[in-house]
Parts: C-alpha cells; structure tokens; sequence
C-alpha cells in the first residue's frame, strides 16, 4: 500500500502532465509559436478592439454558462455545460492575450510592478463600459431553456463568424477560429438538438422553450448586425463582416425552427440605446452585477498572485 | 434483483465460495452471489460516496464566478466538473448492486444517506480552494487508494479512474496555495487563515476512531474497506507535515510532533463531538447543501421528463 | 427490476482511443436515448477528444454469460438486464487484428 501512496503523492510539485485538464487550463503562453505581428495596413488599435469583441462574446457567455455547475437537470448535462464553458473560456483567454499583444493601451492601468498578466488585467480590471460583448451573452440566465436558446443563437452566429475567420490574415485570429470551428460546432449541435427535444418533449417544456425565444429573440439582430469595426476589419482581410453570415444563420435557425415545429419570430431590431450596443460598450443592467462577481477578488487583491 | 429460494445447503456453499473468493483478494462482481449484508453494505458506502463528490461540488463551485484570474477559472471550472463525473461513476458502480441512480439521490434528497462531513464546512475565501485541493482531496486519496483494491470490481475500477483524476486536483490545490504564498502579506494570511479553518475536519474526514467505528470491522473482513479510520489519519498527518513546511504555513495543533520511537507524528484529537453534530445534521453548511441539490434535481424534472418523451415519441416514429 | 420511469435508461460505453486498438468498456451512464448517449459519452468518458471512436448500447439490450454457467446452483436472473460496468476486460495494447 506504501507505494501505491507514494506514486499518488510523488506528483505533488514536480512534472506537469495538463494532458488531464481541458482546454483553457494550460500553464503555458497561450500564445506559444504562433506569429503575433500585426498584419500590414491593420491600425493595431482597432485590431485590439476586435479581438475584445470576439473575447468579450467568448468570456461572458463562459461566465454565464459556469453559473450552471452543480445546477443542470442531470450530472450529464452538469458536465456538457461545464464543457461548453470551458471551451469558450479558452477562446476569451486567446482572443484577450491577442489584444493586448497588438495594442498594450487597450490595457487598464495598475500599480507599477503588478504581476497580473494582460488577459487577466483585461478580464478583472477592466471597467464596464469597455467591454463590447453582446448582450445576448450577458443578461441574467433563467431556466433550462433560456440556456438551450441563449446557446442555440449564439453559437448559430459565433461558428458562421469563425468558419469565415479560418483564412484571417492574422495568424492568431485564424488559429484561434480553426480551434473554435471545432468547439463552437459541437455547442451548436448541443443546443440545436435541446431544442428540438424541448419543443417536441412535453406541453411544459414547450411552453418553456417558447417563453424563453420570446424573451431573447430581440438580442439575436446584435449578433448578425455589423459595426463599423467589424467591416473595416473584414475590409482588411483581417475579421469578418457578420453581415456576411446573415444569410447562413437565417438559414440554420430556419432549420431547427422548422423541425422543432417553432413558427420563426418576426425579425427584430438591433437592441441598443440610441444606436449604440454591446459592441460600443453599451450594456443592460445584468452586465454590471455579472462583473462585480467575477471582479471581486482580483480587484480586492490588485498586487495578487494567482 | 429477483431472488430465487434457495435450500440452505445451497446457500452455505454459495457463501463458502464467496468467502474464498474474498480471501484469495479477487474481485467479486455484480452477477456472483453475494450475502445481503455485503451488498446492504456495499450499497451505502457507494452511495455515500457518489454522494460525497455530488455535493462536494458546491462549496468550491461557489468560487468559480469569482476565480481571481482566467486560468484559475478554467482550473476551477474543471475540476468541479470532474467530481460530477465521479459521481456519475460511482453512482454507475452502485447500480451495477441492483439501486438505480433515482432511488439513492431519493435517499439523499430524504436525508437517508449521508455523505462526507467536510462539505458541510463553508468556503470562504479564494485560499479555501487551494485548501481543499490540497487537504480535501488529499485526504479522499489516502482514503480512496486503498479502495482501489476493494473486493467489488465495479468499485474497484472506479475507483481507479477517480484516483487518477484526484492527485491531479491536490496538485492544483497545492500549486495555488504555493503561488498565493509567494504573493502578498495579505494573500499569506488568507492561506493560513483557511489551513486553520479546515484542518480539524479534514481528520475528521477519516471517520471516527476504530474504538468507535461500528462497521468497520466487518468491511474489512469482506475486503470492502482495506484500512482502519486510525492508521489512515496517521498516514495522512506523516505525509502532510513536510508539505506544509514546504508551503511555510503552520498546522494549528499543538501536540503536533514527531515521535521518534514510533516512528509517526503524534497530533491532537479533533472534536468528536463536532463531528457527531455534522453528521447529525447540524453542521455550518448541511440545510444548505441539501436545499442546493433539491432545487436542482426538482427544477430539472421537467427537462428529463421532456427528454423521456420526446426519445419515446421518436422511437414511436420510428417504428411506424 | 423495470427502470424507474423517471430516470433515462441506461447505457455501457465502450471507447477505442487510438486506431489500431479494440473498443475498451469505460463505464456507463443515462440518457434518454441513442444519440443523447453518444452525446453524454464524448462529454463523459473522453473530454471530446477527437478521433476517438465510441460505442454505445443500451445495458438492457446486453445478453450476459452467467461467471459460472456450469454451477447449477447459481441462479441466473433470467432477465437481460444486466447492470455492469465493466464487462469486457480487455487489456488496453491489444493490437487490431
Ligand atoms: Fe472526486
Ligand atoms: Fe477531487
């Protein structure tokens, strides 16, 4: 028995087999070995910016999701979300490492000497008005089919975006897309068959399932709408222009609606205030206690190491 | 399980079988005939262990939304889904004994099956995840490594896969500590502030002294458990000693030194009377924790009912 | 022995990690049916991995020798139910045919 213990134990500070963890748990820099220059003719600063909307969508949405852990209707179901999670956790850790790689300004300031790395400064330090999510990912969750629907029009839109973000002239971007492909397909597959399954489960689930595409219908236009940013980077060679993905996107969701037996809502209007939106850091109400959650500890301990 | 009658003589060499099978350390497994009382006993160590990781969910997964830095959240994130998945394993293991996965988280639900005390302790700082990486799971390993040798091959085989899964989470747990640590006078504190806190139930986790352990015995018989609660809280105290030293936090036992004779570290006694009110119930977090897995498991009724009858619905379909 | 009828059956998991090798039993779990399972499998049993190969097959639709068909004594449940984990012990390296 001694040695069984022994070999358990002996791990305790040496050697580094991460192959246990998922995706996203790495000690390594994420960005290892991928080429970080800014592609020629890109303004860096708004590259930045870009990589903060696709991080912020991959970041907060992750946020939400985890709040299911030790929640879901089943363990199954406990582990699929956490692993949904935890994918686009790994997406935001790239995608806000590569911001701050092509423009150090878009970091908050901290106390000279501070040991927090860019993608944690950027997540925890970070105020709210400078986030540019959609607020598809950050309004409160509700029940289990505001999760399948929040996750169906999200990842319906976000695997159109990365299939066309693949050839990116920029090399994390398109590394960071061909990773995602992979991910986000599976999340989608994951919601789309919830979907179904609610829809055609039982009076109850129905009923659910229609409340909850009522209530976040309205936040899909955000995720098709295109902000000038957006398009002067798909200009570049450089991002994607969501408009240019509409027409897929209707065409998935008209799928699971038709199979689901879902009547397609009417379109709705881009939300936002006054023509501005997630994108220009314009958020709901639910954004601000979502990251005075997730805040709390790092900005109680700026100096902190973790 | 449908039992058939059986004459006694039957019976006495169906259990004198068993019993070589015990001696000889091979596996009994789930269609071999087994004494009610070893798979009465089987049963409710299983479950109480499935139940175990499913609740030990919570204490840490409260911390997941406030992870201090990204990795820390991946971390976190992960290893809470891995104790799902040891419940899921478990649970798997438990019914291969005839229980289904309902009917013991019915029992849990009713208060009827226990699961470890220490979950019923409260988190309540960042330090604390370090602390039952390090302590919590730590402790479980020392208990469930021997388990990987229990007589009941499912348990066994699950517990394999658990182990495995485990010393990765004490090593997280440790690493975070080290790095907090090496970090601010206040974060130093934060970590001994949660090593005081939780060292007491963590000994605690090893059960009660054998003198007062009412079943120990006969699992041990039946190869069901391998070591008693003392001889494993002693292992644990002698190999957690240097860590902590290495980590450069005090444990909070006065008595806490190495006896050269016996070649151990002699420590005090924990509480047994906080023990027992824990386990009764009365513990920090036990209402709580209880109420946490209801609404979980009532709010998700209605999704596993849709899923049932939309799979029977399809396979109607398909029939047709 | 009828499934409770609130729960999702049950259903073994068998996982080839690398071509080349058998499919192995890695456990079980519950889902409401097939394709729900394979499902709950990848997420389960190999974190997504891909290139791995699952297979999943209902636990009841499983036909189980008795250990000891010859002892008469041994009263096999007659039912093909058959819960059990880990039924096909086949050592990891055993190379493809
Ligand atoms: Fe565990
Ligand atoms: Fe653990």
């Amino acid at each position: 028995m001694s040695d069984e213990h022994g070999s358990v134990f002996d791990g305790l500070l040496g050697g580094d087999d991460s192959a246990q963890w998922a995706f996203g748990t790495g000690f390594e820099d994420p960005l290892a070995g991928v080429d970080t220059t800014t592609p020629g003719g890109v303004d860096p600063a708004e590259l930045a910016a870009y990589c903060l909307m696709l991080g912020d969508d991959a970041l907060i949405m992750s946020q939400r999701l985890s709040e299911w852990c030790s929640r879901a209707p089943d363990l199954e179901e406990d582990i699929a979300l956490a692993n949904i999670a935890l994918d686009l956790l790994g997406q935001a850790r790239l995608l806000l490492t590569r911001a701050a790689a092509a423009d150090p300004d878009v970091l908050p300031r901290l106390p000279e000497g501070s040991p927090v790395p860019p993608e944690d400064a950027l997540a925890f330090f970070r105020d709210e008005r400078r986030f540019r999510n959609v607020w598809l990912a950050e309004v409160a969750g509700g029940d289990f089919a505001h999760v399948v629907v929040r996750l169906l029009l999200f990842s319906v839109a976000r695997l159109a975006l990365l299939e066309r973000l693949r050839t990116s002239r920029d090399q994390v971007l398109a590394a960071v897309a061909g990773k995602g492909v992979k991910e986000v397909t599976y999340h989608r597959d994951w919601a789309g068959r919830w979907f179904l399954t609610l829809a055609r489960g039982t009076g109850e689930s129905r009923r659910r399932l229609l409340a909850a595409l009522d209530a976040l219908w309205p936040l899909q236009a955000e995720t098709v709408a295109a902000h000038p940013l957006e398009r002067a980077l798909a200009r570049a060679g450089v991002g994607v222009d969501p408009a240019s993905a509409r027409e897929e996107v209707d065409a998935v969701l008209g799928q699971v609606f038709a199979v689901s037996g879902v009547a397609r809502p009417e379109p709705a209007q881009p939300s936002g205030i006054g023509g501005r939106t997630g994108r220009d850091g314009v958020h709901t109400e639910d954004l601000g206690r979502l990251l005075a959650e997730m805040q709390a500890v790092a900005r109680a301990h700026p100096g902190g190491r973790w | 399980m449908t039992t058939i009658p059986m004459e006694p003589q039957q019976e006495e060499r169906l259990r004198a079988a068993f019993d070589a099978t015990v001696a000889r350390h091979d596996r009994i497994e789930p269609r071999d005939w087994m004494p009610d009382a070893y798979r009465g006993t089987l049963v409710r160590q299983i479950a109480q262990h499935a139940h175990s990781e499913i609740i030990g969910m919570q204490p840490e997964g409260e911390w997941i939304g406030r992870a201090p830095s990204l990795r820390r959240k991946a971390i976190l994130l992960a290893k809470v889904q891995d104790e799902a998945g040891h419940g899921l394993y478990l649970y798997s293991a438990c019914e291969t004994l005839g229980v289904s996965r309902a009917e013991l988280t019915d029992l849990l639900l009713g208060g009827r099956q226990k699961y470890s005390s220490i979950f019923n302790y409260p988190t309540l700082s960042y330090a604390d995840v370090g602390t039952i990486g390090w302590l919590v799971d730590g402790a479980a390993i020392c208990n469930q490594v021997p388990l990987c040798r229990t007589s009941y091959g499912p348990y066994g085989r699950a517990m394999i896969r658990i182990c495995k899964e485990e010393s990765f989470h004490q090593r997280q747990g440790y690493e975070l500590l080290m790095t907090m640590m090496r970090g601010t006078g206040e974060q130093r504190a934060m970590v001994q502030e949660s090593v005081d806190r939780f060292w007491w139930p963590v000994l605690m986790m090893f059960g009660p002294p054998d003198a007062h352990s009412p079943n120990s015995e006969r699992s041990m018989a039946w190869g069901i458990k391998r070591n008693s609660n003392d001889d494993l809280r002693q292992k644990f105290v002698d190999m957690t000693v240097p860590q902590a030293e290495a980590l450069g936090v005090t444990l909070p036992d006065p008595e806490l030194r190495w006896n050269e004779e016996r070649g151990h570290h002699d420590f005090g006694e924990p509480d047994w009377e906080e023990f027992a009110a824990v386990i009764r119930g009365d513990g920090p977090c036990n209402a709580q924790r209880l109420a946490h897995r209801r609404a979980a498991h009532e709010e998700g009724a209605w999704v596993r009912e849709a899923a049932t009858a939309f799979a029977a619905a399809t396979a109607q379909e398909g029939a047709r | 022995m009828s499934a409770d009828r609130r729960e999702w059956p049950l259903y073994e998991v068998f996982v080839r990690g690398k071509r080349g090798l058998n499919h192995v039993h890695v456990g079980s779990l519950h889902a409401p049916d097939d394709a729900m399972a394979l499902r709950h499998a990848r997420d389960v049993y190999t974190r997504r991995n891909e290139g791995v190969s699952i297979w999943v097959v209902r636990a009841d639709a499983i036909t189980a020798s008795s250990p000891d068909e010859k002892d008469p004594l041994f009263a096999p449940n007659g039912d093909k139910i058959y819960r059990h984990p880990t039924f096909y012990e086949i050592p990891d390296d055993v190379p493809h045919m």
